[in-house]
């Protein structure tokens, strides 16, 4: 369950976040959709503790995330997995280390055979094997990057997942895929989710609830079908973009 | 004005990095692997270049002793004045400048990398500490391979000049050796060795400084391994300043 209470956060003089607030209840999907420079990633790093807002709070499972420091922030941060817009693997590990860096985090000393199970298990998902487990980021597409990155979020079973355009850059098919893995990750293990995306026929597939953030604020919040019927200018600007085409 | 108020404020903001490193330096889990893959890339890694330098220095120095100090007939000092300026003075000052050129730039663009690319974020995402996983290991690393490097470059040194000294210069090997006895006590390098330890303390930590804080592209981290580049070698001579003037004062 997580709770974002009148969120403010500038940068010099670049105000971003205008007071946010969403409340995200356990095993349920939110997505925040909003046009590229419109503070989606800031929000959501904001979520997961990597900055301090201006104002307001931010808490997780009753823990108040913006007030943490040092070994208890990082304590806090066990229940995440998060998946980064530019994949932001470490260059220097292979795919499988990549993959098995929370597993071991999580609990030192766990076997090789049960951790590379376990890696191999979460890149059949996202449809990557064996073949890829020893090469490097730098010789992967951008598109196998992500759904590296994506395992990688997902291997230390976390119960909250926060997605950062998961699917921008990949083919329909394997967009279809992500959104698949979202869904069930829901379904199956009640994971907590929150998603942005700038691609609004995936959100609406994915969401229980979805947010506008436009301006330092959410334009349109509420489940698809309220936020589908929103009277606010841009969102009907927003989404006219997808449903003309339709 | 505001130009020296936010050097200022970077230099806090450095120095409070430096001690979150020693907090976190205290506390497990303790990464023996990422310490000694460290000391290879810092210590093992520089020892052929510290190697050249330090045979270089050697010969030159010997070369250029005997050269001055034939005119009064004190040509038999030469080995004990190259041994003094090397283990006091050259070895760990040298070595820290070549490390910093090959190691330094290395740790600050590789960590300005991983910031710009939100590989740092990605580590604390997954609740494991940055500060701990990548700047804990170079420090320790760089605190414990400046003194080691700087031992090899005393030794090679000290073989160049030994080789100048009695092949090229001509002086006789007894006085060479006895003389470098008499002049060189093991002070001197336990004196070098302390310098290069601390050298390596403050290149480490304006180095990941300067990579874990950079901003703005690999533009960004760039200008950063510069800055970082630029303020160790300051930091190298003004320390070594300092170092010197006390033991000299004692
Ligand atoms: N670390 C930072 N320092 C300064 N400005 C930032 C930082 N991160 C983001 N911003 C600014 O915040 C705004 C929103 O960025 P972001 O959240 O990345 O947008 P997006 O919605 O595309 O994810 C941008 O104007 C960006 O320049
Ligand atoms: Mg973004």
């Amino acid at each position: 369950m997580i709770e974002v209470n009148d969120l403010w956060k500038s940068f010099k003089d670049n105000p971003v976040l205008k007071g946010i607030t969403l409340s995200i209840p356990a095993g349920q999907t939110y997505v925040v959709l909003g046009g590229s420079g419109s503070g989606k990633t800031v929000l959501m790093k904001h979520v997961i503790g990597l900055f301090k807002p201006d104002r307001g709070s931010v808490t997780v499972n009753g823990v108040e995330l913006s007030g943490l420091s040092g070994k208890a922030l990082t304590e806090a941060r066990r229940v995440f997995g998060m998946v980064f817009q530019g994949a932001a693997l470490f260059d220097s590990m292979t795919v499988f280390e990549n993959v098995a860096f929370p597993l071991r985090e999580k609990r030192r000393g766990v076997k090789l055979d049960e951790v590379r199970a376990r890696c191999l298990e979460k890149l059949r998902v996202v449809d990557l094997g064996e073949e890829v487990l020893e090469r490097f980021p730098s010789e992967l597409s951008g598109g196998m990057r992500k759904r590296v990155a994506l395992a990688r979020a997902l291997v230390s079973d976390p119960q909250v997942v926060l997605y950062d355009e998961p699917t921008t850059g990949l083919d329909p098919i394997t967009t279809d895929y992500v959104d698949g893995m979202i869904k069930a990750a829901k379904e199956r293990l009640g994971v907590t989710s929150m998603v942005i995306s700038h691609d609004i026929a995936s959100a609406f597939r994915v969401a229980d609830r979805l947010a506008v953030l436009y301006d330092g604020h959410l334009a349109a919040e509420g489940t698809p079908a309220e936020v589908k019927a929103s009277k606010d200018p841009y969102v009907q600007k927003f989404l006219s973009t997808w449903f003309e085409k339709q | 004005m505001r130009r020296l108020a936010a050097a200022l404020e970077d230099f806090g903001q450095m120095l409070f990095f430096f001690l979150e490193t020693l907090a976190w330096a205290l506390r497990p889990p303790y990464r023996l692997e990422l310490i000694l893959s460290q000391m290879a890339f810092i210590g093992v890694g520089s020892m052929f270049i510290v190697g050249v330098t330090g045979t270089f220095t050697g010969m030159v120095l010997a070369l250029q002793f005997g050269y001055a100090m034939k005119q009064f007939a004190a040509d038999g000092y030469v080995g004990g004045s190259v041994a003094v300026a090397l283990t006091r003075e050259l070895a760990p000052v040298l070595t820290a400048l070549m490390v910093t050129g090959r190691s330094g730039s290395a740790i600050s663009t590789e960590l300005g990398t991983m910031r710009v690319t939100e590989q740092i974020d990605a580590m604390d995402s997954m609740a494991v500490n940055p500060i701990q996983y990548l700047v804990v290991p170079r420090v320790i690393a760089s605190v414990l391979m400046f003194p080691a490097l700087t031992m090899l470059f005393n030794a090679l040194g000290f073989a160049g000049a030994y080789v100048m000294g009695i092949y090229v210069s001509a002086i006789p090997e007894g006085p060479f050796l006895e003389h470098t006895r008499q002049i060189m006590a093991p002070a001197d390098i336990w004196h070098g060795l302390w310098k290069a330890l601390v050298f390596g303390l403050v290149v480490s930590v304006v180095t990941t400084w300067r990579g874990y804080s950079a901003s703005g592209g690999s533009r960004g981290v760039g200008e950063g391994t510069t800055r970082a580049v630029v303020a160790s070698s300051i930091g190298i001579l003004v320390v070594d300043y300092a170092m010197t003037l006390v033991s000299v004062a004692r």
